[in-house]
């Protein structure tokens, strides 16, 4: 290896191992050395282990010299704290779990290993993957590496701000109403959220389990497509997992876009969109409709009720599940209480913060009696009705496409003193989790600020190809994704 | 004084006979160190998911079919949300809205041969919590997460039982049926099977039902009638006294022999119950319930009328032989091997159950197989040995002293002696020593007589056919 360029992408990476232009080691030891050197300013890795890595990136290279060939065997890959991995600590971006080293690996994590990849380490989050800005995590906030003012976005936003600093050639994070997509935008990266069930959740700690599913971040559309490759697949010990076979999500991306059917939904380009980020995006459409796709203008009426729909479900599931974090079996315990419902009273209050706590009440109060068919039913009342709004939008396109997030990265503290605010953000990601399409966010241009903004696509149920495909082309035809912050 | 009517419901938890848990492939056996059964899933880790046992859901629908009930073939698995440190996950997955099994009844026999029929709610699944365990740290309580995700079916009856007897009655008819269907083992005493009874009275020909209170997991039968007893004496104490009931869970002590309340409905919980996102609805196919309904063994009801029709047996005999489903094996194998249907079923409730209850064998470890009984039985049957020498044969069986009864006969030259010649020899040798009973005899006694034959008998080794002996001693003396 002469000099490793961290901004490689994946398909690069693994050109450069099977042509033996570098090692797994070599790699492991360059982006180990950038992450300990930038780490402190960026805030992106919540662990590092040195040993861990090196002998994982060892085994890789014996792997190689041993001809195996599996698809991504040497590449390196951080993970979103929200992942457990045997032996690894994993805090989910919470004191309730500070210290907490997993004695399991998630199923995704180990698909991704028997792929070949080498962990680089966990990544800063969100605390419980519930928040938009990275500002609710125990481990303090992630700056984007782009403006260290400003937020990367979240809650996977260790995983975007990571890739985006060149700490890692890709990542993994968690979606559960835009947590991959909105920080993708937010730093200039791709970011896949897949169809629900494509990826297992088991060893992923849950946020809304209906909601929640795994993704990449990479730099480009071709590097999801290699990562989903990886991550995807059916886990019996996942019973929302989808029992189909595998699927190789590489294998359109040269086709051409012609004839590709773009709706545009009107509610994704009206009132709340800065005018900016609007004009990037409209500019984005053009390069599309000059590849060769149609545009068409589409409604989706009830998708207005996307953010209040998910700010009952999500709560609720959530309240829920982490129920088990009682300070009984693991995780954080109040050192003095006197007896067990102080245990858990203190425990919890201790080792949760304010926005876990917030939604914990939120959740508890829609699902109490008397008030579960005024919302949580409703709720999913809802879910069907956006459901079948997309479903009569496929009738007259293929793809569904508008900006990622009604706003660009903002300065911290911007919108943490104000949750409604905050979750705002996420207005044009969420429909995609409850609804459990696949969508995904890639780079698009820059807002008059120069911050960046992101293309959002939503597809069909199982129609990533598709979307990665246009991607693809996209990608082709402009170098949005190539710039990378000079850090 | 009012007359008292009492009304009774019952709620069973039946612990289901798969070898792993209801979510997990730990093991469900019962007794093993603490914490050993106890992985992932039944820790509650984080990122730990539940899958469900198809095994124990088929339990669930053959118990749906056994009792005629209706099976949701779309039923949701929800969960009920409470803190507790043998709950890992703070809730418990179970079924709310929609159960798996709906309606159906089971028939009850009461002591004196009446019929009633006991209308089922419903039977839902749900996971069993783990124990804690307050004796073995000074000052501190275990956790023993073992049982934690044992899967459970809920059974639920309608207040439609009158009395102690009756709420007996059905548990043990629930009891039995379980087992028959082989899907909970029944052992009481490790917890397989737990009834926690509801209990209200209210005065004779009111309509309206009164304030129940639940006794929570009985797990004997005398235990229940005692609670009961108890409860309805309280219960009419109070009301009598101008006091209130008010709704309540309590418990029974055994030592007392008291009821006692635990919580009142004041401070019931609210459980939050939703749709488990991570179990997906529980779809039962036609195909797979046609597969379970076709697989289904004869119930215990069916079975007692076969044996009564089939085999010519008083409904008493059926009924006892038809109870549990080895007996009833045992029986028509031993009838397959060539039994007199009516001698098996008196050697069965006689003979064998003696010997099986002196030494607390069940009917499976039974020393003497069936074939070996039908032997016994035959060779009464055809005149070989007698009644009495049968007896001698099956103990010889019983301790392992032969192969089967003609190999003891043989060796032991038990054959009966019906050869009229022998016979006379020997009631002549016995009446050339008998003058006083003959005198007897002759004066009217007829007891001389059966003192004759007796000598005869004792002579002969046993071996001499008593009824011929009878008729040549007649002959000679007449």
């Amino acid at each position: 290896m002469s000099v490793w360029n961290p901004f490689a992408t994946v398909a690069e990476t693994k050109a450069a191992l099977d042509r033996k232009q570098v090692s797994a080691s070599e790699l492991a030891e360059h982006y180990l050395a950038r992450a300990e050197a930038l780490n402190p300013t960026l805030n992106a890795y919540v662990t590092l282990d040195r040993d861990k890595t090196l002998a994982e990136a060892r085994a890789a290279d014996a792997r190689r010299a041993s001809g195996d060939t599996a698809a991504l065997l040497g590449v390196p890959v951080a993970h979103k704290d929200i992942y457990l991995i045997d032996g690894w600590r994993t805090t989910c971006g919470s004191r309730m779990l500070e210290n907490f080293v997993a004695p399991y690996t998630s199923t995704v994590v180990a698909n991704m290993a028997a792929a070949g990849m080498v962990t680089l380490g966990k990544l800063n989050m969100d605390e419980f993957a519930m928040g938009s800005s990275n500002e609710t995590s125990y481990f303090g906030t992630v700056k984007n590496p782009w403006d260290l003012t400003r937020v990367p976005g979240g809650s996977s936003g260790g995983s975007a701000a990571a890739v985006a600093a060149g700490l890692a050639p890709a990542s993994t994070g968690t979606d559960t109403g835009g947590s991959i997509r909105q920080p993708a935008m937010f730093c200039n990266l791709t970011g896949l959220k897949p169809t629900y069930g494509i990826c297992s959740r088991y060893g992923i700690i849950a946020f809304a389990s209906s909601l929640d599913q795994a993704g990449p971040f990479a730099r480009t559309a071709e590097d999801c497509a290699l990562l989903l490759n990886a991550m995807a697949g059916f886990d019996p010990h996942d019973a929302t997992s989808l029992d189909r076979p595998r699927e190789d999500y590489t294998r359109n991306l040269a086709r051409p876009l012609a004839g590709l059917r773009i709706g545009l939904p009107r509610e994704f380009f009206g009132e709340g969109v800065a005018p900016d980020i609007a004009r990037a995006v409209d500019a984005a459409l053009d390069v599309y409709r000059k590849l060769g796709a149609t545009t068409v203008e589409i409604s989706l009426p009830n998708v207005k009720y996307s953010v209040p729909a998910y700010y009952v479900v999500a709560p609720a599931e959530a309240s829920s599940n982490l129920s088990r974090f009682d300070g009984v079996r693991y995780g954080h315990r109040a050192e003095r209480y006197d007896d067990l419902l102080d245990l858990y009273k203190k425990s919890r209050a201790e080792g949760f913060g304010a926005e876990v706590k917030r939604r914990i009440l939120i959740g508890t109060y829609v699902l109490s009696h008397g008030y579960y068919d005024a919302y949580y039913l409703q709720a999913g009342k809802l879910r069907r009705l956006i459901a079948e709004d997309f479903k009569r939008a496929y009738e007259v396109c293929d793809l569904v496409m508008g900006p990622t997030a009604p706003e660009s990265a903002f300065a911290f503290g911007a919108k943490s003193d104000d949750p409604v605010k905050m979750y705002l953000n996420d207005i044009f990601t969420i429909c995609a989790n409850l609804t459990g399409q696949p969508a995904m966010s890639h780079p698009c241009g820059v807002d008059d600020s120069g911050q960046h903004v992101g293309m959002h696509i939503i597809g069909n149920y199982l129609d990533e190809a598709r979307m990665l495909n246009a991607a693809h082309q996209f990608q082709r035809a402009t170098d949005w994704h190539t710039r990378h912050p000079s850090i | 004084m009012a007359q008292w009517e009492i009304v009774i419901g019952l709620e069973t938890h039946v612990q289901l006979t798969t070898q792993s848990k209801i979510f997990s492939g730990s093991s469900t056996a019962f007794g093993a160190a603490p914490n050993t059964q106890a992985a992932i899933v039944d820790l509650a880790l984080p990122g730990a998911l539940p899958v469900m046992n198809r095994g124990a859901v088929e339990r669930a629908v053959r118990f749906g079919l056994a009792i005629g009930a209706t099976i949701n073939q779309r039923s949701i698995m929800a969960r009920k949300n409470y803190f507790y440190p043998d709950l890992p996950k703070g809730y418990q997955i179970s079924q709310f809205e929609t159960p798996i099994v709906q309606g159906g009844g089971l028939t009850i026999t009461l002591d004196d041969g009446a019929t009633k029929f006991i209308e089922l709610t419903r039977a839902h699944l749900e996971e069993d919590a783990g124990k804690l365990v307050h004796d073995l740290f000074e000052g501190q309580s275990g956790v023993d997460l073992n049982r934690a995700g044992t899967p459970l079916l809920e059974i639920v009856t309608e207040p439609v039982m009158r009395s102690a007897h009756e709420a007996i009655a059905y548990a043990r008819a629930l009891h039995n049926l379980v087992r028959y269907l082989d899907i909970c083992d029944g052992n009481m005493q490790e917890g397989s099977f737990r009834c926690d009874v509801n209990v209200s009275v209210r005065p004779l020909g009111q309509t309206e039902f009164g304030t129940r209170r639940e006794i929570k997991n009985l797990n004997s039968f005398k235990f229940m009638q005692q609670a009961i007893d108890y409860e309805v004496r309280w219960q009419i104490e109070q009301i009598e006294d101008g006091k209130k009931i008010v709704q309540a869970t309590v418990l029974f002590n055994p030592d007392t022999g008291e009821t006692r309340a635990m919580r009142t409905k004041e401070d019931a919980m609210d459980y939050r119950y939703f749709p488990d996102p991570d179990l997906p609805p529980l779809v039962i196919t036609d195909a797979e319930l046609e597969r379970i309904r076709a697989a289904l063994p004869e119930l215990p009801a069916a079975k007692c009328a076969r044996f009564a029709s089939q085999y010519g047996l008083p409904a008493y005999d059926a009924t006892l032989l038809s109870q549990d489903g080895a007996t009833a094996a045992f029986y028509e194998a031993t009838v397959g091997g060539g039994a007199d249907a009516k001698l098996a079923a008196n050697w069965m409730l006689g003979d064998l159950a003696a010997a099986l209850n002196r030494e607390e064998l069940s009917i499976e470890q039974s020393p003497v197989g069936a074939a070996q009984l039908a032997g016994v039985i035959q060779r009464i049957s055809d005149g070989t040995i007698s009644h009495k020498i049968g007896k001698s044969v099956f103990e010889a069986l019983w301790n392992g002293e032969g192969e089967n009864a003609d190999a003891i006969i043989d060796t032991r030259g038990l054959r009966q002696i019906s050869d009229v010649g022998a016979l006379e020899r020997i009631v002549d040798e016995v009446l050339a020593r008998s003058a006083a009973q003959i005198a007897d005899y002759k004066a009217g006694k007829e007891k001389a007589l059966m003192s004759i034959v007796g000598q005869v008998m004792k002579a002969s080794q046993g071996k001499a056919n008593p009824a011929q002996v009878n008729e040549i001693i007649r002959r000679r003396l007449g």
